[in-house]
């Protein structure tokens, strides 16, 4: 017997929870042959605003976990990624790419998590320090995560990108409030699903689908942001800028008009978490 | 013959002051949030809620220093370019009301109240409560926050509870009384209206009822809040004598306070949109609304640790 078929809403995953934008808006996405595919929830700025209130919430606790805890939820993720990796590589091609490169882009995604989990327990060594001074003091920089990370992702690499900057974010303890790429949002819904299966709290990372234009200024004024990584184009980067400075948060922008090579071992580092990561220094008395 | 059961004494009150059709009130009080207040409107409400807010602290670590600051952000909430009005009152514990008076000055539009009546359970003798309400009239409270006796309501001894009211009036002399019927004890919507009428009864026009201590697990709700102005409205029709409304507890978005003065402006009508007639009992609202306002001034959302009391700094 012909059975109906079962289509699956895309929701956004927004503090733990899977939710459809504020203003009830869709935006339509079609599969590469031009035919439907789903509609995509078209976030607002309140739904920015709600995101941002969510990843404060979730803040506190992610920080105090241990590095060694934050590793291995990074590497859940990339299990939880790694076991659907066919149906998230069927995400990726309703973009155009090929299977091959669609299972070389969620292989590379799985590996860069596996790569950051690794630093969770490390980056302190080699960030942080015992400064010499000239008086019987310590003098000692360690670092801080700077809180909530606003990041925008490109249209290219619609997973791999948006891992290569939420990753970085999150391993030092920072929570993120992400923009996917409006042309191929359904990786970023389908990642959303792994987060609620891969230990990660609540709030961590919450993920959003919808139109830069629509968003960018709110990414850029608001005031509990307290840093921005992104790919965007230059009157972006304007705006971006400006709204930057109005509020006092660091920006790592990058040229949406330079070639990005997303599977390059340059594109994972010890600089990207370095970016959100503030440094304090504190002087103590030696033998007090 | 008379029943003399608690519940019969209470089914009788039931007939004469009317009850609650819970269901309605759930079902109206949920459409409150549609409203949409935007722009100038919004602003107007955000500055209006400021100059209901009754600035509250009842806690056992009190100082006279934090006491001394909560008046300090009562007489001037924020930057004085955003024109956040003061608020109605600070509200503190009997042996604080001193130091609110010596921090504010006897020259101020800011009232001074105090839960006395061995706020918040009220369990202890009457003589004892009404010394320690002449006690903060004395100290320089304008306003008395009192609980009722929740035990006299719910065993239908209610003579004993209003008689205890009644002494707790004139124990005020000139200040502002304030009733805590403490609606989570009370259970049932019947009942908060029941005690409702019994208070107002008692009361001088001007004096509140209010919903909560804020010590319990459920405070003011929506629901509740308006059982509450539904009674002040059907006494105001019946009686003519005017009643205010203090909710208390729980409010701590603007977003909430919003939506509980579009309950007012519904039910009670523009003559209770003042800080006479309603106040919101709350310790984090300010700041929420200040930061709305700075919101609305410049278009940027605010993160909280730029206003006070938000300690949290992630």
């Amino acid at each position: 017997m012909a059975r109906l078929p079962i289509t699956k809403t895309p929701k956004v995953y927004v503090g733990g929870a899977f939710i459809r934008s504020e203003s009830a808006r869709v935006f339509p996405i079609t599969g590469f042959a031009g035919e439907f595919f789903a509609n995509i929830p078209q976030c607002t700025r309140k739904d920015l605003r709600n995101a941002v209130e969510a990843a404060a919430k979730a803040g506190p606790g992610w920080a105090k976990r241990t590095a060694y805890n934050r590793g291995q939820i990074l590497y859940r993720l990339g299990e939880m990624i790694e076991a659907r990796a066919g149906e998230m590589a069927d995400a990726i091609m309703l973009g155009g790419a090929t299977p091959a490169a669609a299972a070389r882009e969620v292989a590379a995604t799985v590996d860069r998590l596996i790569y950051y989990a690794g630093w969770t327990d490390k980056y302190e060594q080699v960030l942080g320090n015992v400064n010499p001074v000239a008086a019987p003091y310590f003098n000692f920089t360690v670092t801080e995560p700077m809180g909530i990370i606003g990041v925008i992702a490109p249209d290219e690499a619609p997973l791999l990108a948006l891992i290569s900057l939420i990753a970085p974010a999150i391993t030092s303890g920072n929570t993120v409030v992400a923009l996917a790429s409006s042309t191929q949002p359904y990786p970023a819904i389908l990642l959303g699903e792994m987060l609620a299966t891969s230990d990660l709290p609540g709030g961590v990372v919450n993920l959003l689908t919808g139109f830069r234009k629509e968003l960018i200024s709110t990414f850029a004024t608001h005031t509990h942001l307290r840093a921005i990584s992104a790919v965007v184009n230059a009157e972006e980067r304007k705006a971006l800028a400006l709204g930057a400075a109005d509020s006092v948060k660091r920006t790592h922008l990058r040229k949406a008009e330079d070639k990005h090579d997303w599977l390059a071992d340059s594109a994972q580092s010890l600089e990207a978490i370095r970016e959100t990561l503030e440094f304090k220094t504190t002087w103590h008395p030696v033998g007090a | 013959m008379l029943a003399r059961s608690p519940q019969a004494a209470l089914q009788r009150l039931f007939d004469e002051v009317g009850s609650v059709d819970q269901i309605g009130v759930d079902e109206r009080v949920a459409k409150y949030g549609t409203r949409s207040i935007k722009k100038a409107s919004k602003i107007q409400g955000l500055k209006l809620a400021a100059s209901m807010v009754d600035l509250t602290t009842l806690e056992g670590k009190d100082t006279p220093g934090k006491v001394a600051s909560l008046c300090q952000k009562a007489l001037a909430p924020h930057d004085p370019e955003l024109g956040v009005p003061q608020v109605a009152a600070v509200c503190v514990y009997p042996a604080m009301v001193k130091h609110a008076r010596r921090a504010l000055g006897r020259d101020t539009a800011v009232r001074i109240a105090s839960v006395a009546t061995a706020f918040p359970s009220g369990q202890v003798p009457l003589k004892t409560r009404l010394a320690e309400v002449k006690a903060a009239v004395a100290d320089g409270a304008d306003e008395i926050d009192m609980v009722i006796n929740r035990g006299a309501f719910l065993a239908g001894e209610f003579s004993e509870m209003q008689d205890e009211i009644a002494a707790v009036v004139q124990a005020c002399g000139d200040a502002t009384l304030k009733v805590i019927l403490e609606v989570s004890e009370l259970e049932t919507y019947d009942n908060i209206r029941a005690a409702s009428f019994l208070a107002m009864r008692v009361i001088r026009p001007g004096d509140f009822i209010k919903t909560s201590t804020g010590k319990t697990s459920l405070n003011a709700t929506l629901g509740n809040n308006q059982v509450m102005l539904e009674a002040i409205r059907d006494f105001y029709l019946a009686t003519g004598v005017a009643i205010a409304m203090k909710p208390a507890g729980g409010i701590r978005t603007a977003k909430q306070a919003l939506t509980f003065l579009v309950a007012v402006k519904e039910t009670l009508g523009d003559a209770w949109l003042n800080n006479r007639r309603y106040r919101f009992g709350a310790s984090s609202l300010l700041n929420d609304l200040v930061r709305q306002l700075e919101k609305e001034k410049t278009g940027a959302y605010q993160a909280p640790y730029y206003f006070s009391e938000a300690a949290e700094s992630y």
